[in-house]
């Protein structure tokens, strides 16, 4: 495995008012491999990622990207850095077609004018490069293809622009069973072209099937982040629900002082997996 | 390199080249989808005409009455082709006649009363257009009040201020020469001709160097008998009006001679491919039917959503103006109802008749040509057929309802069938 990660978040503080969302949040993310980010509603996953992306402000903490301190302060320094969110409601637009939504915002032009047979041969590629066979016609609008296929479109999306980090948010909650397979297999393939993933995941099935780390979110804290074959389903429940498990997690009083104790447990089983 | 291998175990595998055939096909689900696109507006036109034909073939066929129609439906054309683009957003300007009101006022101050020759005059109406678009574009996107309201409160107080301009009710006439050419000249027959050639010469450029470009990189397209078909449609559509206009329309040739296109219809012509380039080949316009599809998303993606949304009350208010002269033009003078009573709703109508979506993220500058042929031969054809303006109100606006049904119902049938 690579030395450095690719992302490293230390000691990361959000609040909202007198709400305290994110508590010394620390994780980890190497590349060419799937961290799967679990936990409760309300646990702050969707929070981290904003923050992450460049949405939020942080109130502490520091964010280091392949080694370096970086400051993400919009979500343009955040795709600068090759950071690419696919977020849960996939941000296409209906009434465009696959290679409009695949460029937008970021369209490729000659003088003033938009060069659309490279968008074009551009989207082909990356999708070939995914190996997606499902969408018949680059042109079609979106509004045309089925939930696999949007997903499909929305990662291939953040793929496009030579990304580093592409975090997925519940890419699989809406979809069915054969369309839910397809998509992470496409995530495990983005893993493999050696991008680092992040998936936030509800579905303990997909979180087994595609990742290789778990890190689990409980009230704003970081309680553990582990291999996903040194623990079972039954444990990331529990860390989920109860913020512990086991050895893993919080201590047992979480209110008094238990995150860095639980952050400590957490590194160190991660660290003997190296 | 890789094209071709996207095209072997790709999409491209499964579809083989489009035909002729296949084309037509796939165009025709398309309309099953509910994407009728033109074609309502398109059958409405033809239906229109037939009737009016049949009914009063001697004047409605003539071509004087030809060249009246481009006339009569000027103003309202170039309103509802700044209108298109507030509706891409989904929203509404209902300022816009009397915009057009307020900057033909400004014209005829400008020109008649402080005497300065026409293209200041011209200057000052479009930037009168573009401050009122501007304030109103600010205070939809900045200060966040519905369009609706905005521009409500744009309606009167702006029919207001050409009532103060107008000095309480007089009119203002408009003399200068050029300006009244605009509405009520015509090109010379030769220089009518030349121009269509032009035309046409450069849509086929266009179109067969993206064809030849889009087979050079080996990507999909529609096949060259298509191509030739729009080109050739194109020649015969132009071919035709152009004859038609250069036709002597005099009652009495030794009096004045009468032919040629009207100077209005190139005026129109630019700025619908000025428009429809900035919408269709620009990513300013692909960033439009982005903020029009899903605000969101083109947030995200990094466009500056306010700055189209102000930005398409300025063109369309802009376009109020380019009308507002237009219609000065061929009035001759300005009053106080200049912009007023039906042009704004006609204007409206043009647009969503054409085929522009009220719910916005559909439509094309295109639609307000189409729309705005519609209304005028339904004024045009009413009035020669003897009804009264009331009749002719009803019966625009059973059209425009029908227009909007037509857009809701393919709405639905596209949410149906995933097809758009």
């Amino acid at each position: 495995m690579t030395a450095t990660p690719l992302l490293e978040l230390r000691g990361i503080d959000k609040s909202f008012g007198p709400v305290q969302v994110l508590r010394d949040v620390a994780l980890t993310v190497h590349p060419g491999e799937v961290t799967a980010l679990v936990g409760d509603n309300g646990a702050g996953k969707s929070t981290l990622v904003k923050c992450i992306s460049g949405i939020h402000p942080t109130d502490a903490g520091e964010v280091l990207f392949n080694g370096e301190q970086v400051h993400i302060s919009s979500p343009r320094d955040a795709a600068a850095l090759g950071i690419e969110v696919v977020y849960q409601d996939l941000a296409l637009c209906d009434n465009l077609d696959i290679v409009q939504n695949m460029f937008l915002g970021r369209e490729k032009r000659s003088g003033i004018v938009l060069d659309e047979p490279t968008m074009e041969q551009l989207a082909a590629e990356t999708l070939a490069g995914l190996s997606v066979r499902t969408v018949t016609s680059l042109r079609q609008h979106v509004s045309s293809l089925s939930g696999g296929q949007r997903q499909t479109v929305a990662i291939a999306k953040a793929v496009l622009w030579n990304s580093k980090l592409v975090i997925l948010d519940e890419p699989t909650a809406a979809l069915g069973v054969a369309q839910t397979a397809q998509v992470l297999e496409l995530v495990r393939r983005l893993a493999d072209n050696g991008l680092a993933v992040v998936l936030i995941s509800h579905n303990m099935n997909d979180v087994f099937a595609v990742s290789d780390r778990i890190a689990a979110l409980y009230l704003g804290q970081m309680v553990a982040q582990v291999k996903t074959t040194d623990i079972t389903h039954s444990q990331v429940v529990e860390l989920i629900t109860a913020g512990r498990s086991g050895g893993l997690g919080l201590a047992t009083d979480p209110g008094t002082g238990g995150n860095g104790n639980g952050n400590q447990l957490a590194d160190s089983t991660s660290g003997g997996d190296r | 390199m890789t094209t071709t291998a996207v095209r072997k175990d790709g999409p491209a595998a499964v579809t083989p080249p489009p035909t002729v055939g296949s084309h037509a096909r796939t165009y025709l689900s398309r309309v099953r989808g509910g994407d009728v696109g033109a074609l309502p507006a398109v059958l409405g036109l033809i239906v229109l005409c037939t009737v009016f034909a049949v009914m009063r073939p001697s004047s409605f066929l003539s071509a004087g009455n030809f060249a009246n129609l481009f006339t009569q439906g000027a103003a309202v054309t170039l309103i509802a082709m700044g209108l298109v683009f507030v509706l891409l957003l989904g929203e509404i300007d209902l300022s816009a006649g009397f915009a057009s009101g307020v900057c033909a006022a400004v014209l005829a101050n400008v020109v008649t009363v402080l005497g300065y020759p026409w293209w200041v005059a011209v200057l000052a109406a479009v930037a009168t257009g573009v401050v009122i678009g501007t304030t109103l574009g600010l205070l939809v996107a900045k200060i966040g009040i519905p369009s609706f309201v905005v521009t409500l409160a744009g309606f009167l107080a702006f029919q207001g201020i050409v009532l103060m301009l107008m000095k309480e009710g007089t009119n203002i006439s408009v003399r200068d020469d050029v300006l009244v050419a605009i509405a009520n000249r015509n090109l010379g027959p030769i220089l009518g001709w030349v121009l269509a050639i032009v035309a046409v010469a450069g849509y086929a450029a266009v179109q067969l160097l993206r064809h030849r470009n889009r087979i050079a990189r080996g990507l999909i397209t529609d096949p060259l008998a298509v191509v030739a078909a729009r080109i050739v449609g194109l020649a015969v559509l132009l071919g035709t009006a152009v004859f038609i206009l250069n036709l002597e329309r005099s009652r009495n040739v030794l009096v004045v001679s009468l032919k040629g296109v009207p100077i209005v219809v190139p005026v129109i012509a630019v700025l619908l491919i000025v428009w429809t380039f900035v919408l269709q080949r620009t990513s300013y316009g692909r960033h439009i039917y982005a903020v029009g599809g899903n605000r969101e998303a083109a947030r995200r993606a990094g466009i500056e959503v306010d700055r189209i949304r102000i930005s398409v009350f300025v063109i369309c208010s802009s376009m109020a103006a380019v009308g507002g002269i237009v219609a000065a033009s061929r009035a001759n003078s300005v009053d106080p109802n200049t912009g007023g009573s039906n042009v704004l709703l006609y204007a409206v109508g043009a647009a969503v008749i054409g085929g522009t979506s009220l719910f916005g993220g559909k439509g094309r500058v295109f639609d307000a040509v189409l729309g705005g042929a519609v209304v005028a031969v339904i004024d045009n054809g009413m009035g020669l057929m003897g009804y009264s303006a009331g009749v002719k109100y009803v019966v625009t606006g059973v059209v425009l309802m029908l227009a909007a049904s037509v857009d809701a119902f393919s709405r639905r049938r596209a949410a149906a069938t995933g097809t758009r």
